[in-house]
């Protein structure tokens, strides 16, 4: 089986201003040479701390943001040379659910304008059709029908999400990139929009591109999960094989990093030095090297290690 | 034994709304103890801040209103003192660093410029002391290059150099309690955890208590050594964080535990198993229920749950605010 989505050497790099004398052409790299797979069904979970490149990753794959280089394939079609009204029509196909329940739908707009944009604008429903498939949505999400009619403000930040899905399932996407769909919640709020995501995926047979830095909901949703640092992705595998055994010292460091909510578990954590160095100046070699435990000098500092092969691919010198 | 650094009690504040009012807190209490950290938990809108928050006299007393309530500190009862008097108290004897850093700061002055008005807010020290004494704090709070990163403005710092600097501000006159408001939940969590480490490492070091207000249950479990748990507007679970951890008495707590995504299913085979949920949301605080405020959506109700509000009963070293506590 061919997967659903495949990327192949992807890369964002974005212009720097760097004031009056900005013609040197630096750029950022945010994401940076990633390679990833996604299968029909699937969830690919991409974990990392902020500015490591995930959202814009998402963004790309979707053609929000222009890749710099690289090719994303979607069911066979190379997303990166369609024009754009064969990319309208394909997005049909692909949607997004975003972190932000409050800024990310219109406050103007009623919950039906919202949740049937898409069914409008691909011509999928009109008049009672859509009144009727837009009711069927939000029922199916867990909200009243009569939500219909009333705008964003009058829901809670859990309701919102699950309008923000509703308008995402709205045109039958294969699949959803959710960036961080519930980290704005709380924890029992969290839980309902899990379960609905859960639910959904084997309703529908919907895959995820799954965006989030928080591991206990990575490990309840991921079957594999790709983690990345500075925009590049450091370590890959089956979910199960990863929390298992944590090749790369970055993900062991996020891990060790990770709260548990058990006091018997409080514990010894592998410290890293410093803090995630900026994307405008990688550093040499291995961009982990200045906070690695495991960095030897003269060769992580100076060459950078490739990604490994699957299953459980990883990117150091000095794995696990 | 005068081990307690702070003693709230009855705690009811009230916000003007639609014309009328509505308690955001209602009567809540708790110790806090020398070289202690309480954890206050609850969902978003619970009150945790608006309790903090009057500790300090931060509330807009526009629409907010102590309606009653005593917060001893010492002699000092914080909630009777004057602006003038508060003043004088806050960051000398008790002190506040809150979410998110930048708000806080001012961006116009150098970190140390305003690390140093802090400290001569309360010790009478020439600027150069205090500069000095700034840069101490920086070292102190592990900044690197301190006597550079003293000129720097809030800006050029990353968002866990500023929560440092937040830390240092407030220590500047070595606080005997510190109220810490979310502190880490915009960073992430390698910073994270290096916050945490650092807040425990000062608090060993000056022996202060600190009341760390979170929704994250797992920062709760690695820091405090006791919980208030708190939900629409009341405390329904005070206890050791271990009791309660392992066995919470409250509906409300053991239902928030559950809902946790948990760790090691991807190892037993049960990632994506139906997590158990709290059904329905929480009331809105101009249509509190009549009995028990948990009752709506209470797995364990009964008839009186919904006719009489359960008051908060001891139960050993925990206190419980429920008709039909777990066993
Ligand atoms: N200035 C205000 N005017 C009116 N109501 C307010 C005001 N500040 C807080 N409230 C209300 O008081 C209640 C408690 O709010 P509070 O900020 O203490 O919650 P919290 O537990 O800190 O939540 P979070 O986890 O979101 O920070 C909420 O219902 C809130 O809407
Ligand atoms: S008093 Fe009744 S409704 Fe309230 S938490 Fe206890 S059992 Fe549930
Ligand atoms: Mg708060």
């Amino acid at each position: 089986m061919t997967p659903l989505l495949v990327a192949t050497g992807l890369s964002v790099h974005f212009p720097v201003s760097t004031g009056l004398l900005s013609r040197g052409g630096r750029v950022v790299r945010a994401v940076d040479d990633v390679s990833l797979s996604v299968d029909a069904g699937e969830t690919l979970a991409i974990v990392g701390e902020s500015g490591c490149g995930k959202s814009t990753l998402g963004r790309a794959v979707l053609r929000l943001v222009e890749p710099t280089s690289g090719l994303v394939r979607f069911d066979g079609v190379d997303v990166t040379r369609l024009d754009q009204a064969a990319l309208r029509k394909l997005r049909r196909r692909m949607q997004m659910v975003f972190q932000d329940p409050y800024s990310s739908l219109d406050p103007r707009m009623t919950v039906r304008e919202i949740v049937g944009e898409g069914l409008v604008i691909h011509r999928l429903a009109r008049g009672p059709a859509l009144d009727a498939r837009v009711g069927d949505l939000l029922a199916r999400v867990g909200l009243p029908r009569d939500a219909m009619s009333r705008r964003p403000h009058a829901f809670s930040g859990g309701q919102r999400q699950r309008i923000g899905i509703a308008r995402a399932l709205a045109v039958s996407p294969d699949l959803i990139v959710c960036d961080e769909p519930t980290s704005a919640l709380d924890v029992s709020v969290q839980a309902q929009v899990l379960n609905l995501l859960v639910e959904l995926q084997a309703e529908l047979g919907l895959a995820y591109l799954f965006i989030s830095h928080d591991l206990k909901v990575v490990e309840h949703l991921a079957h594999r999960v790709a983690v990345m640092y500075l925009g590049r992705v450091v370590e890959r595998a089956p979910a199960a094989s990863i929390f298992a055994r944590r090749r790369h010292p970055y993900t062991e460091a996020l891990l060790s990093a990770a709260p548990v909510p058990d006091p018997g578990a409080r514990r010894a954590r592998l410290a890293i030095a410093g803090e995630p160095p900026s994307p405008l100046s990688p550093p040499s070699g291995c961009a982990f090297h200045p906070r690695c435990p495991r960095a030897v000098p003269g060769r992580c500092d100076v060459e950078a290690p490739a990604l490994t092969d699957e299953p459980h691919a990883v990117a150091c010198f000095f794995p696990d | 034994m005068t081990d307690v650094a702070l003693s709230l009690s009855g705690l009811t504040v009230s916000f003007a709304s639609g014309g009328g009012r509505v308690r955001a807190v209602e009567d809540v209490g708790f110790e806090l103890v020398r070289g202690e950290t309480l954890g206050l938990v609850g969902e978003s809108g619970c009150g945790k801040s608006v309790t903090s928050l009057s500790l300090l006299g931060l509330l807009d007393p526009d629409v907010a209103r102590v309606e009653s309530g005593a917060a001893r500190l010492g002699e000092v009862d914080l909630l009777r003192l004057s602006e003038r008097e508060l003043s004088r108290v806050r960051g000398a004897k008790v002190a506040m660093i809150f979410q998110e850093p930048m708000t806080s700061l001012n961006p116009v002055y150098s970190v140390g410029a305003q690390i140093g008005e802090a400290i001569r807010l309360h010790r009478d020290v020439s600027r150069k002391e205090a500069r000095a004494r700034a840069i101490s704090l920086l070292s102190r709070v592990k900044i690197p290059a301190p006597e550079a990163r003293v000129d720097a403005y809030p800006h050029e710092l990353s968002g866990g150099m500023r929560q440092r600097v937040m830390i240092a501000m407030a220590l500047a006159c070595e606080p005997e309690v510190l109220i810490a408001d979310e502190p880490t939940t915009a960073l992430d969590v390698t910073i994270q955890a290096e916050i945490l480490a650092l807040l425990s490492e000062l608090q060993r070091s000056m022996g202060m208590a600190i009341l760390l207000v979170t929704h994250d249950l797992g920062v709760v479990a690695e820091v405090a050594s006791r919980v208030v748990v708190m939900y629409a507007g009341r405390v329904v679970e005070r206890a050791p964080v271990e009791a309660l951890f392992a066995r919470p008495l409250h509906p409300y707590a053991a239902g928030l535990f559950r809902s946790i995504p948990p760790i090691g299913a991807s190892q037993r085979g049960e990632a994506r198993r139906r997590l158990p949920t709290i059904e329905g949301v929480v009331p809105s605080l101009r249509e509190l229920p009549r009995g028990c405020r948990f009752e709506p959506r209470c797995p364990e109700r009964r008839p009186r749950c919904a006719e009489e509000e359960p008051p908060l009963t001891s139960q050993g070293e925990r206190d419980v605010r429920c008709h039909f506590p777990l066993a």
